[in-house]
């Protein structure tokens, strides 16, 4: 059931178009509903060839030898492709824009980092002869000790995952092990809140679970060019991660894609295409590549595991005056989109509310396991249930009903955001207001009169003065704490605490019923640590020479 | 043992687009000589709806009938570059690019109708059924097809457009986080309405009502198709998903849908949704993007109508019943909170 509410915001909209707000039907329906769509997998060609891969049986171990001949001999095997064949066997997605270091094989060579890692390709005349064949793969491992769990992953002493970034961390901006979000001073205002909370949540990873498995065919063209029918969520992002691993240039592939079973963030990756026009090069015949429901779901990147832990300082009246996030995003063996996910979830925090100190830490991890990508949204769904729950235990905390307390604490137009912007088109009271009349559950006149378009700005657009540090510096673990400086530019000495911004009046609603005290979450006082002793600056680790087009990062400072 | 009555809800906001390397989209239009337009892409239709969203944006644009409108997507050597379909952005960044390459297109379109007419092409109006004529004046027309063919075998003009739409990379800060991700924001509220039963731990959801702002809805029929599906991955990632049910432990992952449970049909609730409208300064006819955002609100309002059922907090996702049985167990049995129903 869907109705909408044309009343609000009416005086922003031009309702009288043409085509727009019209329910029309999809081009595609018809196709779509009676099976007609064509999908990578529907078109044929004579003479397919299909690709299996070789996969780890072990989360981590050396590789001390592969011995492919009896794979090699087996009926209907036409082509064994392992690691040396790859012309560049080492990339990263997102060096297509310049973020980060090449630090994943396409086939392993020396060392498998997670369970499931692919290290030979088997080609052959049939799906069954290639799995046949792969099992005639002889691989001899040393398995090696294994690490799991995030913050294990971050300790001194770990053992290290990924050779490319030895602290099991990917590097920001070459200078941090993590990703920082500062606005005002939390540990000053945690020192005057009435409550402070803190909580740690967890997500665990995700299969995207499409209808259509990751899939890939490439077929020779008679122009020196490969055509490609490609799953992919980004034609072009494909394309050009093909393109670098096999050392051709764009123009001699010519992707076909579009029309995909369902993607969610997991067909970002090009798990299959690279692997499957390589197939094409080497046979000089069309070569199918798809992965089976059980590779897919066991060795097709997941949406990664996240651990938020929360601390939040809360006035008696509802307001927040203080919000810490730390973030732990497990990227598995392999940076692929995590480092861009920890991003995303710093600029989400604190979430849609306005709160004058804000304080975020989120580290990109790596531990052995399947690398994760994106996933329905990335670096925000797991940050945004731990906010939302953590909000209902503030409520429950001081009292007030949670509604009422989103309301009370809701970002509004004009108000500046944690990432220093000012907020605009912002809804979220409206949202509230609509949701809780829909159900008949009770607001306040106060609560039912909030807007977004008022009561934001003013004091409430201010940046604070706010305490920097320099915790986290690459390869120095102690430095995670760091002591607080005030930020360059800020004019005046840090006063003990500011005023929270204004907020309208509050007045409990007449119906509402506080809860009992939290049965395991005492509100704890605010632990001050003491400052440790200032630390020299770290010279910036020598540059690697990166491979793929030169463009521009936000998160890199060095060019490429 | 009895089945206790919850109700939780969660509010939030989602960004729409990304900040990584610059955010890039192009679209091209062009007309056949009938005055039939094809808009080549290479965003990727996943199932979302991006060829149609397209369409008719390209179709509102241009002044015409959306049957003449098709979109051609994706096709590396005819479709220009696009970032991909991920990040909401698909609308508002490809919905802008088609926006730009239309109304070059529609330029075209109106000096060739103008010069066929003799008036001047900034005094034409379109009637979006194929028709175009002096504003005000609506017997002084000429026809789309009638115009184009004038362009295409009489005047040589190509009635074409070309379209890129760009968010400029942001340098974020090492040492604040200071940056500018995105510049608009969806927002939602959802109230979720369930039963947890405390003798196996089954969390049955009755009901699901909600608020969506999502800009302007471009086609509701298509929005309403991902709130409602998402808001059904948001229950499986609330109550059932995870490839490692005992995370960090990689093991017991599902090889199948046997194994890697997700809500059957009967597990499905109605959904109550309520569509707001504050339309993007920036977005395609105020458009922002309702993909992935509907899933999100889902995840805690369910967490917090259990804590309103029984009292536990489930912190960790996914909240299968094993984990409610275990936290009852601890607490000494159900606590029900004061009843918002």
């Amino acid at each position: 059931m869907l109705e909408f509410r044309k009343d609000l915001f009416a005086d922003e909209r031009d309702d009288n178009l043409n085509v727009i707000g019209k329910g029309e039907q999809r081009q595609d329906m018809l196709g779509h509903v009676t099976g007609r769509t064509r999908f990578f997998d529907d078109h044929g060609f004579g003479g397919l060839l299909h690709l299996k891969v070789v996969r780890s049986p072990h989360h981590h171990a050396r590789i001390r030898s592969i011995d492919v001949s009896a794979a090699e001999r087996a009926a209907g095997v036409k082509r064994v492709i392992r690691g040396q064949d790859v012309p560049l066997n080492k990339n990263t997605l997102l060096s297509l824009i310049g973020f980060g270091k090449d630090d994943e094989p396409t086939l392993a060579v020396d060392k498998v980092r997670y369970k499931g890692e692919p290290i030979v390709a088997i080609i052959a005349d049939s799906d069954a002869e290639a799995m046949a064949a792969a099992k005639l793969v002889r691989v001899s491992y040393d398995p090696l000790p294994t690490v799991f769990d995030v913050q294990e992953a971050l300790k001194p002493g770990a053992v290290v995952v990924n050779e490319t970034y030895p602290g099991n961390y990917f590097e920001y901006h070459e200078k941090y092990d993590h990703q920082k979000l500062r606005f005002g001073d939390v540990e000053a205002a945690f020192r005057t809140a009435d409550h402070v909370l803190e909580e740690r949540y967890q997500m665990s990873p995700i299969e995207h679970a499409s209808t259509e498995t990751n899939g890939t065919i490439a077929a020779p063209e008679t122009n020196n060019r490969y055509v490609v029918h490609s799953c992919a969520q980004g034609l072009f992002f494909s394309l050009g991660t093909t393109a670098k691993i096999l050392a051709l240039e764009s123009n001699r592939l010519h992707f076909i894609g579009g029309t995909v079973g369902g993607g969610f963030g997991g067909k970002v990756d090009s798990l299959t295409e690279p692997l499957a026009v390589l197939g094409a090069i080497l046979t000089g015949r069309p070569v199918r590549y798809v992965l089976g429901r059980e590779e897919e779901m066991q060795f097709g990147s997941p949406r990664g595991a996240e651990r938020h832990v929360i601390k939040d300082g809360v006035m008696r009246d509802g307001r927040i005056v203080a919000r810490q996030i730390t973030s732990y995003f497990d990227a598995g063996a392999y940076t692929r989109l995590t480092s861009y996910g920890v991003v995303k979830c710093v600029a989400h925090m604190p979430g849609p509310y306005t709160i004058p100190n804000v304080r975020g830490d989120a580290y990109c991890v790596f531990t052995n396991r399947v690398p994760a990508t994106a996933m329905r949204g990335f670096g925000v769904t797991g940050v945004d249930f731990s906010i939302e729950v953590q909000m209902d235990k503030l409520a429950h905390l001081v009292g007030i009903d949670p509604m009422e307390f989103r309301i009370l604490n809701a970002y509004r137009d004009g108000d500046m955001k944690a990432h220093r912007r000012v907020a605009h088109n912002t809804a979220l009271i409206e949202c509230v207001q609509v949701a809780a009349q829909k159900v008949n559950w009770p607001l306040s006149e106060t609560a039912r009169r909030a807007s977004s378009l008022s009561g934001g700005g003013g004091p409430r657009a201010a940046i604070p003065p706010t305490v920097t540090d320099e915790s986290g510096r690459i390869g120095r673990p102690e430095t995670r704490q760091a002591p607080p400086q005030l930020a360059p530019g800020a004019a005046a000495p840090l006063p003990a605490y500011q005023s929270p911004p204004a907020v309208p009046i509050y007045q409990l609603p007449p119906a509402h019923q506080p809860g009992a005290p939290l049965p395991n979450h005492p509100s704890q006082p605010a632990a001050v640590a003491p400052p440790p002793a200032p630390i020299p600056p770290v010279p910036n680790p020598p540059a690697t020479p990166q491979h793929g087009a030169a463009r521009f990062s936000s998160v890199f400072t060095r060019r490429r | 043992m009895a089945r206790h009555q919850g109700r939780g809800m969660a509010s939030i906001n989602y960004p729409i687009g990304m900040n990584l390397g610059g955010d890039p989209s192009q679209a091209l239009v062009h007309a056949n000589p009938d005055g039939k337009f094809t808009v080549a892409l290479s965003a990727i239709d996943l199932g979302q709806g991006m060829k149609q969203v397209s369409r008719q944006i390209a179709a509102e644009t241009l002044g015409v009938p959306i049957e003449d409108v098709y979109v051609d997507t994706a096709d590396s050597d005819t479709g220009p570059h696009d970032m991909g379909s991920f990040a909401s952005r698909g609308t508002h960044r490809v919905g802008n690019a088609v926006i730009v390459a239309a109304k070059e297109a529609r330029g075209v379109l109106l000096e060739a109708a103008a010069e066929e007419l003799e008036v001047n092409a900034d005094d034409l109006v379109t009637d979006g059924k194929g028709n175009i004529h002096v504003r005000g004046a609506a017997s002084k027309s000429i026809t789309v097809k009638a115009a184009s063919q004038a362009a295409q075998f009489k005047q040589g003009k190509t009635i074409a457009g070309r379209g890129i739409f760009l968010i400029p990379l942001s340098n974020v800060s090492p040492e604040t986080g200071e940056m500018s991700p995105v510049t608009a924001y969806a927002h939602a509220c959802l109230v979720v309405d369930l039963e947890v039963c405390d003798e196996t731990g089954d969390v049955k959801v009755n009901k699901m009502t909600s608020a969506y702002e999502l800009g302007r809805a471009l086609n509701p029929k298509m929005v309403e198709q991902q709130l409602v599906g998402g808001a059904w991955m948001g229950m499986s990632h609330a109550l059932y998903e995870t490839p490692e049910p005992y995370y960090p432990n990689p093991e017991h992952g599902g090889r199948d849908y046997n194994e890697y449970l997700m809500p059957g049909p009967g597990d499905i609730a109605p959904h109550d949704i309520t569509v707001l409208e504050r339309p993007a300064p920036d977005g395609p006819f105020g458009g922002k993007g309702p993909g992935e955002m509907c899933a999100n609100p889902v995840l805690p309002a369910v967490a917090n109508a259990i804590f309103n059922a029984i009292g536990v907090r489930i912190d960790t996702l996914p909240i299968t019943p094993e984990k409610i049985l275990r936290a009852l167990k601890a607490q000494g049995g159900a606590r029900p909170q004061v009843r918002r129903a």
